[in-house]
This record gives C-alpha cells, sequence and structure tokens, in this order.
C-alpha cells in the first residue's frame, strides 16, 4: 500500500515537471503580453535536439543545454513574426506549432525507438535512504529539482524585482512602459526567448528523461495543454505547479489504473488529462474576476512604438 | 494588394525549399520538379490533387469564416474525424446495405457528428467564457482516442487481420468515382457548392457582414447592437459542419472504411489554406490547390529521393511564417524607433 502511495506520488510529481518547465515559461511570456501557442512546437524541438545530441555522443547536460537553446531559437521565429512583423500572435504561434511538429519529426526521423541513456535519479547520501520520505522528496532527477527552484526564481522575479515589475508593466501597458522610456519590443523578445527555453526544457525532460527515446509528435498535447495550466493558474506562477500536479495526476491514473483494477479501456483513461483541462478551463473562466485580477491586460495586442 | 502576400509566401517557401534539398544533397531543381511538378503530369496525379484539395477548400471555408469573426476554431481535425465515426456508423449498421438512402443518411450524420462536436466549444465559449482554442484542441485529442477506441474494439472488423479498421463500407455508402481507374470522386460538387455557399455567405449576407465586422472591430459591432454570441455559434458550427462532412467524404471516398489514418491533417492544414486564401472564397481554392500539391510532393519524395514526409509539414508551417512576414513587409513599412531613456539612467 505504501509502495503504491509513494508510486503514485513521486510518479505525479516527475509527470507534471515537463508542464511546469513549459508552463512557467509560458507564464513569463504571456505576463509580458505575448500570447505564444506554439508551446508544443517549441517542446518537440527541444526533446528531438536532446535526443540528437544525445546520440552524437554527448553527455547529458549538453544535450539538454541543447534542449534549451533549441526551443529559445524556435521561439524567435514566433518572436520576429508577433513583435518586428506585428502578425497575429494566434496566427504566429499556430505556424510555429505545427513548423516545430514538422522539424523535429525531420530531426528525428533515422532515430527510430532506440532508448536514450536516461537522465538517472540524484541519489543523496543519508537524505535517500531515509524510509518514505527518502523516496518521495529525496529520489528525484536533477531536473525535478531544477523545476521546483525555477518556480521559486520566476515568481521571486516577477514580484520581488524591478525587472519582474518591468516586465509586468509592459504586460499590462506596453505604452505606458514605452513613454517612460523601457524598450518594450525588447523585453518581450527576451520573454519570449526564455519561454522558449523553458518549453525546450520541459521537451527535453519528455525525449531524456520521462520516456527516454524519441517518438514522433511525443508531447501530445502537452504543450497545449501548458497553455491551459497558465490559464488555469491565474497567471500566478504557484498555481502553474498546483495544476501541473493535477494533471500529472491524471496521467499516473492513466497508468496506474490497470494495477488499481480499472477496467477501463485506455483510450479512455488516456482522455482523462485532456477533458480535465477542459473542465478546470471550464471552471476557472466562468469566474470572469477571478480571471481579470492577473490577467496581463495587453495580452496578445501588437504593439507598435510611437514616437 | 491582397495577393501579393500569398504569391510571396508561396515564392519564398519555394526558395528555402529548394535550399533546404540543396543542403540535404539532392540536386535542388531536380527536386523542385519532384515535389512541385512530377505529381502533377499524370492524370492519376490530377486526379489525387483535386482529391486532396477537395477536404482542404471545403474545411478552409467553414473555419474562414469563423476567423473572420475572431472564432478561433483549430479543432477541424477532431470535427472531422467525430463526422467521420457518424457517417460510418450510420454506413455499417444500417439495416438495408443497398438502400440508396444511405448515402445522404450519412452525409447528414457526418454533418452533426462535426456539429456536436464543435457546439462543446462554441457552448463553452458563449456561455462559459472558456478559450475555444484550447477547447477546440483538446477535443481533437479525445476525438482521436475515441476513434481509435472504435476501431481497435467494438467496430473493429472481425475479419480485418486485426487490423485496427473497420468493415468495407457497402457500395451504397460510396460516392460515385469519375473514371475506375482513379479515386477522385462526385464528393468534390459538395467543396464546389460550399465554395459558392461561402462566397456568397462573406460578401453577399448582412450576417457574413455582421461577423467580419464584430472580428475587424468588436466595439463597433458592439454599438451597432451585433450579437457576439451569434458569431461564436456561427462561426463554430459552420466549421464543425463543413469538417464533419470532409471526413464523411474521406470515409466514402478513397478509404471505404473508418480507419485511423481516416485524415493525413486536413483539419489543421486547412488552418493555413484558410490564411493563404485570405479567408476568401476564391483565395482558398487557390490555397487547397497548393496545400493538397504540398501533401502529393511529400508523398513524391518520400519515394523517389527517400525524404521523410515530415517534410510536408515543414513546408506547412513555412508557408504560414512567410504569408504572415509577407504582410507586413506590403502593408508596413520598418522604421527606427528613438527610444526614451529612463529617467535618472544615462
Amino acid at each position: 500500500m505504501m509502495d503504491l502511495f509513494i508510486a503514485i506520488v513521486t510518479g505525479t510529481v516527475i509527470a507534471a515537471t515537463p508542464l511546469v518547465f513549459a508552463a512557467l515559461g509560458e507564464l513569463v511570456v504571456e505576463k509580458s503580453g505575448v500570447l505564444n501557442l506554439g508551446i508544443e512546437g517549441m517542446m518537440l524541438v527541444g526533446a528531438a535536439a536532446g535526443v540528437w545530441v544525445s546520440f552524437a555522443g554527448f553527455s547529458m547536460p549538453v544535450a539538454i543545454l541543447a534542449a534549451v537553446v533549441s526551443g529559445a531559437l524556435a521561439s524567435l521565429l514566433f518572436g520576429v513574426l508577433a513583435l518586428t512583423f506585428l502578425t497575429n500572435q494566434y496566427a504566429a504561434g499556430l505556424s510555429l506549432a505545427i513548423f516545430g511538429a514538422g522539424v523535429s519529426a525531420f530531426i528525428g526521423k533515422g532515430f527510430g525507438s532506440t532508448p536514450v541513456d536516461a537522465l538517472k535519479p540524484l541519489e543523496i547520501p543519508i537524505l535517500t535512504d531515509i524510509p518514505v520520505i527518502g523516496p518521495l522528496l529525496f529520489n528525484y532527477d536533477p531536473l525535478v529539482y531544477l523545476s521546483f527552484i525555477m518556480l521559486g526564481l520566476i515568481s521571486w522575479f516577477l514580484y520581488r524585482t524591478k525587472a519582474g515589475l518591468i516586465v509586468r508593466t509592459v504586460g499590462e501597458s506596453p505604452q505606458s512602459a514605452h513613454a517612460i522610456g523601457y524598450p518594450v519590443i525588447r523585453i518581450r523578445y527576451l520573454t519570449i526567448m526564455f519561454g522558449g527555453a523553458m518549453a525546450g526544457l520541459g521537451g527535453a525532460y519528455l525525449s531524456l528523461a520521462y520516456t527516454p527515446l524519441w517518438v514522433e509528435n511525443m508531447t501530445s498535447g502537452k504543450g497545449w495543454i501548458s497553455l491551459a495550466l497558465v490559464v488555469f493558474a491565474t497567471w500566478r506562477p504557484f498555481r502553474v505547479l498546483i495544476g501541473a500536479w493535477l494533471f500529472g495526476g491524471m496521467t499516473i491514473l492513466q497508468l496506474q489504473g490497470q494495477a488499481m483494477g480499472i477496467a477501463w479501456p485506455s483510450e479512455v483513461l488516456s482522455s482523462l488529462p485532456y477533458i480535465a483541462t477542459i473542465v478546470v478551463l471550464v471552471i476557472i473562466s466562468r469566474n470572469r474576476k477571478m480571471l481579470a485580477l492577473n490577467f496581463p491586460v495587453s495580452l496578445a495586442k501588437p504593439f507598435r512604438p510611437e514616437g | 494588394m491582397r495577393i501579393i502576400a500569398p504569391v510571396a509566401a508561396i515564392g519564398l517557401t519555394i526558395v528555402i525549399s529548394s535550399i533546404m534539398f540543396a543542403l540535404m544533397g539532392h540536386n535542388p531543381v531536380a527536386a523542385l520538379y519532384a515535389f512541385f511538378v512530377e505529381p502533377l503530369t499524370s492524370v492519376n496525379g490530377v486526379s489525387e490533387w483535386l482529391l486532396k484539395a477537395s477536404p482542404l477548400i471545403l474545411i478552409g471555408c467553414g473555419l474562414a469564416i469563423g476567423f473572420r469573426a475572431n472564432v478561433w476554431n483549430i479543432g477541424a481535425e477532431g470535427q472531422l474525424i467525430m463526422g467521420a465515426i457518424a457517417a460510418s456508423g450510420v454506413g455499417l449498421f444500417y439495416p438495408d446495405p443497398e438502400s440508396a438512402l444511405i448515402l445522404p443518411l450519412m452525409f447528414v450524420a457526418g454533418m452533426l457528428g462535426g456539429i456536436a462536436w464543435a457546439a462543446i466549444p462554441a457552448f463553452l465559449r458563449a456561455r462559459m467564457n472558456t478559450n475555444e482554442i484550447l477547447v477546440t484542441l483538446m477535443l481533437t485529442y479525445v476525438a482521436t482516442l475515441f476513434l481509435s477506441l472504435l476501431v481497435h474494439g467494438p467496430w473493429r472488423d472481425p475479419d480485418g487481420f486485426n487490423y485496427p479498421q473497420t468493415a468495407l463500407l457497402p457500395n451504397a455508402a460510396m460516392f460515385d468515382v469519375f473514371d475506375y481507374s482513379y479515386r477522385l470522386n462526385t464528393s468534390i460538387f459538395i467543396t464546389v457548392v460550399a465554395v459558392v455557399a461561402m462566397w456568397v455567405f462573406t460578401e453577399r449576407s448582412f450576417f457574413g457582414y455582421k461577423m467580419s465586422v464584430g472580428g475587424a472591430a468588436p466595439l463597433a459591432a458592439r454599438y451597432a447592437g451585433f450579437k457576439e454570441s451569434g458569431s461564436i455559434w456561427l462561426g463554430l458550427l459552420i466549421s464543425g459542419a463543413v469538417a464533419g462532412i470532409a471526413g464523411m467524404a474521406e470515409a466514402s471516398g478513397p478509404l471505404g472504411q473508418l480507419s485511423p489514418q481516416i485524415s493525413p491533417g486536413y483539419g489543421f492544414a486547412a488552418i493555413i489554406v484558410a490564411f493563404i486564401g485570405r479567408l476568401n472564397a476564391i483565395g482558398i481554392v487557390f490555397g487547397g490547390l497548393f496545400l493538397s500539391l504540398l501533401y502529393l510532393g511529400g508523398e513524391a519524395v518520400q519515394l523517389s529521393l527517400g525524404m521523410p514526409s515530415s517534410v510536408t509539414l515543414i513546408f506547412q508551417g513555412m508557408l504560414l511564417f512567410f504569408l504572415l512576414a509577407s504582410d507586413f513587409l506590403i502593408f508596413y513599412r520598418f522604421r527606427r524607433v528613438v527610444r526614451h531613456r529612463v529617467e535618472g539612467q544615462a
């Protein structure tokens, strides 16, 4: 019983990790007033790039770094369209989602289903060996801990630093930010690239740690779910974590479902996270006041500096 | 002016793709020929071209009506699948497999299947303020899983060697082909009617006008008393209906049964078709023909040059990138922005 409990908790945390990365990145992007729908594409590019570099014989940190950089580069495609070319951000994000799926499939065509050397859980002396608490808290791979660190950092950055205040101002009223002299476009480029890097990291987590191999379209909607998580979190970082755990839990339910004696067809269980996404979106969206509280007012509105 | 950007985007896509071919060690001229010209040099090629363009144009017309009103249905793929499921259900289980009623009933079922699947995001957006982009997409994953459930389980053909597919539809459930050597069938007339209807709706009807105003200038539409919820319902239901019909036409046309390969991403590619066609009926016809060519070319170079089929997807994304960028280059001019200095800083 205890083992099952530990398996469910740790499984949930691990399944939530790619969502945490991608959704936190998108949260920063949206806080700066930009809506990048292309997370799915950036995650896929990151996942494929990570596997590619890993197969090329580089070490795990290099592979992860490659995923981060490729995610950021992919986001630049969106950035140029949305910021410099002032295009409709929905359309620009969609094209990134499609393009990313194509590029990642192209990169990954020769990989077959050869497994990658997976990212190993940390073995922390003494701590990992504590019964129950050890496996619950101290037996994750480094990226899981990194996701918590990023959560703390982002929340501190957005709400406790001047730079974070500027990012939020840019998202609320780019006109004002521009009028006082802040480089709105440059700031938005930086947040977009940060979002891309985080999506790439989320993708790398999928292909290097979670299911250590490349499968075409392996994100299976996790990028889109991350977008929903940002809404679910009403643009507050810590709520992203809660949402991600909820979806992580759904995923684990799906995996542990048979073990726990749920005799539903696998397709029904697999569709749970998507249905849950819709349900929570509806619950949150109905409450317009709650949404409006932290909503970046200028979200998805193109901004062109005047004067 | 409006057609410069799509033409420029297609041109740029071709230029970049030839560079890509060259980088992969192929003669770019030969590769471009294999991709864009060779598929159309045979009667069968042209038949396949129109066969694939038909669903793209059909769905593109529906989506464009929504996009004009800022209603973002990007789950046409899911609505297509649900339409195909509903239609195939009728085709497989109608008591008299030789009845002339089967095809019309399947048409209605396909349409209703698509409408039902699109009604969920329409209701949620109109009544619950829920973002339709995410809902339509999530429902696409659900539809894909539902299809998989059916063809792996209750609807699997018992004589199908365990392949995840249904039995073949009866002959009465199939559209007539023009010539038995080729797959192009009479469902293409549905697309022709849809294009005309779309043109009339957007260019000549008051409701179509109201929807466009709502999309282009929401405040103006509100002052004029045009209701937003009407646009949301109509935008989603029309696009769901045509996507469902397209799914039905795939089952009753080239496939002849229900299988997980019901659509090679037509629902997503149709988004690009709508944009390339400038959300306008005639433009969408050209957009659909070009995107269909991308599918054919992708298949052709997969066979002749051993390239992965994902080049089609890359080209699709690239095409949309270039279209959006060209729009800007045509309608705006670059200029340097002199930035104010933050007070108190150097």
